[in-house]
């Protein structure tokens, strides 16, 4: 008998954290102590908290590891698996709680998550069918095609209230109704897995941790709308999610749950994978289409929507990752039961990816409705070494930045939308007071420019001189002209773009001129960057009477900038030759180097300094 | 397939992850301390394992623990009910090991003449 199972995490996170070789030592060293027969190894998928990776749970306990190392193995299997206790080592500390945590259900960041789309990952083997069948796995296909109608499939999720996860939140009753009612044939469903944003992985932890759930979503929706073949777009930089979308698919035609006759019925359906290059404008459904198609990744104008003339000009239904992995959960447990979670218009549970300046980096499955704080801090563990919370981007780059102040927000697609900011697909980037927010308007705004497909000038040429203004600002070159200028172009880039992807490219701009105007002015007018991250409006300094004459920092300078006073153990930092790279802050182990953005009052050079720098040349600290 | 077959295999199936879903009926737990290694409770535990295995009994599950505080009657193995009695069984080797799990965890029945104290479920 097994007594115990080791479920290991292979999710990319904890992949890339050294756990790919977990698996494998551990089941050495089980066998190494006669405990191979009693205890099974179990690869899942992610299991949510990737900062801590990589993780493993330990059942029937429940015990929770942090962090295992392949050289923690002999003494974890020792502690766990021969004495009976838990391997104090390697149990993770509760942020929030500040308890040492035990077992998985009485760590906050689990504990208060509702999962649904989430339910399987991080609990089964992703590559072995029987472990997602054993968890109601394609019951609901079943279910479906032996006792629904097409029209009663619609009616449970038109009842249910999901609304497309993909970031806009279309109803997806009313979308497959459409669909259904398109008189073209034959018919295509599309799943978009072209997950883009930065800071985004909800949906590939789905695909890589329980790819037959959206398998058997896309399924029952092909048939409730009339389509019999179906398309997974998935982007070539998730590999792992690719592989294991095969196999599933491999093993879901092997036992006759895609393919011909499914369930003895005349229903028949089949599951294409297709591989984008990563190009983000591809999330965008007519570009998507087309890449399909194999055609170059471009926008159309809409309508017509896909529904009526989609792929190879034939209605199409496209649904995020998340939208078909919410199907079979509101089959098998009802409409009203989906219902009961969330908002009023907002229902069920979503998926964030939290990332950034926050404790606990990883995936986080919530009802609508539930706080900003409540996520951030109750389920993320805060802002790591004490720091201030300053805002939380969501929705990545079409979204916006949210300040302090609405923390108690509570999340839905309508408040988001009052804030100037969108759901999105759900990814979360907590910044905190060492972030500056004219800078995180430039990343976005040059991530935005950078993927612009070029087809609209109000995007590509727009995009473009939105970056330079603000590459300006953070240099502190701009005028007080040119944040006019930034508002009139966001409005026109906004309201002329083609497809989502412009229109929605100015929202950080316009979120952080709304909240953070006075870090915009502080730039332009004094020439400082209050949170000090913009390069070019930095000053370092060194604090003589800090300063021990180590010389690390002259040691670690690339510019050779920095030089002892004649006489003194103290050393100077030469302002005109100084790039600002901040290799003399980290090397300084005495807290004597400074960084300081004050603006341009307080640049001016003082007649010591100019005694000292005539005489910097003569006397190098260090040879090249 | 259709859906009697997914039935069957779903049973199948749910053998293989059960363990790591909610409490099981019984629930075992060896004393694996230095002195129940000493004194044979590897080999107790590995016999209660075949013989419920073997018995194909499910809903059991078997865990280890530390030191229980009965160094001179080990090997010491205690079966919890779920919200029920908790049982401490001492002394064992694999016969009675076996014969624990015939009796109590297959027919419910304690064996009283291994038991050495029983106790209300305190949790």
């Amino acid at each position: 008998m097994i007594r115990a199972h080791i479920l290991v995490c292979a999710g990319a996170g904890c992949i890339s954290s050294g756990g790919n070789a977990l698996k494998d030592v551990l089941a050495a060293e089980l066998k190494k102590r006669g405990l191979d027969g009693e205890i099974k190894i179990v690869e899942t998928g992610c299991m949510g908290p990737c900062d801590l990776g990589p993780v493993m749970l330990v059942h029937p306990e429940g015990t929770f590891y942090q962090r295992v190392t392949a050289l923690d193995v002999p003494k974890l299997v020792e502690e766990h698996f021969i004495k009976g206790r838990p391997y104090t080592k390697l149990l993770p500390k509760d942020d929030v709680t500040a308890n040492v945590v035990t077992t998985q259900r009485d760590f906050s960041f689990f504990a208060k998550q509702e999962k649904i789309v989430l339910e399987n990952c991080g609990l089964i083997d992703a590559e072995n069918i029987e472990e997602y069948i054993a968890r109601d796995g394609y019951a609901a296909l079943g279910k479906v095609l032996t006792s629904m109608k097409p029209e009663q499939v619609i009616a449970v999720i038109k009842a249910s209230g999901l609304r497309g996860r993909g970031g806009a939140g279309f109803p997806t009753g009313v979308k497959w109704e459409l669909m259904a009612k398109a008189p073209t044939k034959p018919k295509y469903v599309i799943c978009n897995a072209d997950e883009g944003d930065p800071g985004a992985f909800m949906n590939r932890a789905v695909l890589e941790g329980d790819p037959h759930r959206v398998l058997e979503g896309m399924a029952i929706g092909a048939y409730a709308m009339g389509a019999n073949r179906g398309f997974i777009y998935i982007r070539a930089e998730y590999p792992l999610a690719i592989k294991r979308l095969n196999i599933a698919i491999a093993q879901a035609y092997q036992r006759g749950l895609l393919g011909k006759n499914l369930f003895e019925t005349s229903y028949d359906f089949d599951i294409e994978i297709r591989i984008g290059a990563g190009a983000f404008v591809c999330g965008e459904e007519t570009a998507l289409m087309r890449s399909i198609e194999g055609r170059r990744g471009q926008p159309m104008p809409r309508p017509p929507f896909p529904a009526q003339r989609g792929l190879w000009g034939k209605p199409t239904n496209i649904n995020n990752v998340e939208t078909w992995a919410t199907i079979k959960p509101i089959i098998l447990k009802g409409a009203k039961w989906y219902a009961s979670f969330g908002t009023e218009k907002s229902k069920g549970t979503k998926v964030f990816a939290l990332a950034g300046k926050i404790r606990n980096t990883g995936l986080a499955e919530v009802p609508y409705g539930t706080t900003l704080r409540e996520i951030i801090f109750g389920i993320g563990g805060g802002i790591p070494k004490d720091k201030k919370f300053k805002a939380v981007q969501t929705g990545g780059p079409s979204g916006g930045v949210i300040p302090a102040q609405h923390l108690d927000e509570r999340v839905d697609y309508e408040s988001l939308q009052k804030l100037g900011s969108i759901m999105g697909s759900g990814g979360m980037v907590v910044m905190d007071e060492d972030s500056c927010m004219v800078d995180v308007a430039r990343f976005f705004m040059d991530f935005c420019c950078d993927e612009s497909c070029g087809k609209c000038p109000p995007c590509r040429v727009g995009t473009r001189q939105m970056l330079n203004i603000l590459d300006r600002i953070c240099t502190g070159e701009a005028e007080l002209a040119d944040i006019e200028k930034l508002e009139s172009l966001a409005s026109v880039v906004r309201d002329a773009s083609l497809c989502g992807l412009g229109q929605t490219a100015p929202n950080p701009v316009l979120t952080t001129l709304r909240y953070f105007r006075d870090e915009y002015l502080a730039h332009v007018v004094e020439k400082r960057c209050p949170a000090r991250v913009c390069r070019e409006l930095l000053e370092f300094r060194i604090n003589e009477e800090k300063c021990v004459g180590c010389s690390l920092c002259a040691r670690g300078c690339p510019v050779h900038t920095i030089f002892k006073r004649d006489g003194l153990k103290k050393f100077y930092i030469v302002e005109d030759a100084c790039i600002r790279c901040g290799a003399c802050l980290d090397a300084c182990k005495f807290d004597a180097v400074l960084k300081t953005s004050d603006g341009v009052h307080a640049r001016s050079v003082t007649p010591a300094d100019l005694a000292t720098s005539s005489t910097r040349a003569t006397k190098p600290v260090m040879k090249k | 397939m259709n859906l009697e077959e997914l039935k069957k295999l779903k049973e199948k199936a749910q053998r293989q992850v059960a363990l790591r879903e909610g409490s099981k009926k019984y629930r075992v737990v060896v004393s694996m301390g230095t002195s129940g290694i000493a004194a044979g409770a590897r080999e107790v535990m590995k016999t209660m394992l075949d013989e419920i295995e073997k018995r194909g009994l499910e809903d059991v599950e078997v865990r280890v623990t530390g030191e229980v505080g009965l160094e001179d009657v080990e090997p010491v193995v205690r079966v919890e009910e779920a919200g029920g009695e908790k049982t401490t069984y001492a002394r064992l080797d694999a016969e009675k090991a076996r014969k624990i799990v015939a009796e109590h965890l297959e027919k419910g029945k304690k064996v009283d003449n291994l038991a050495v104290g029983k106790e209300k479920k305190s949790e």
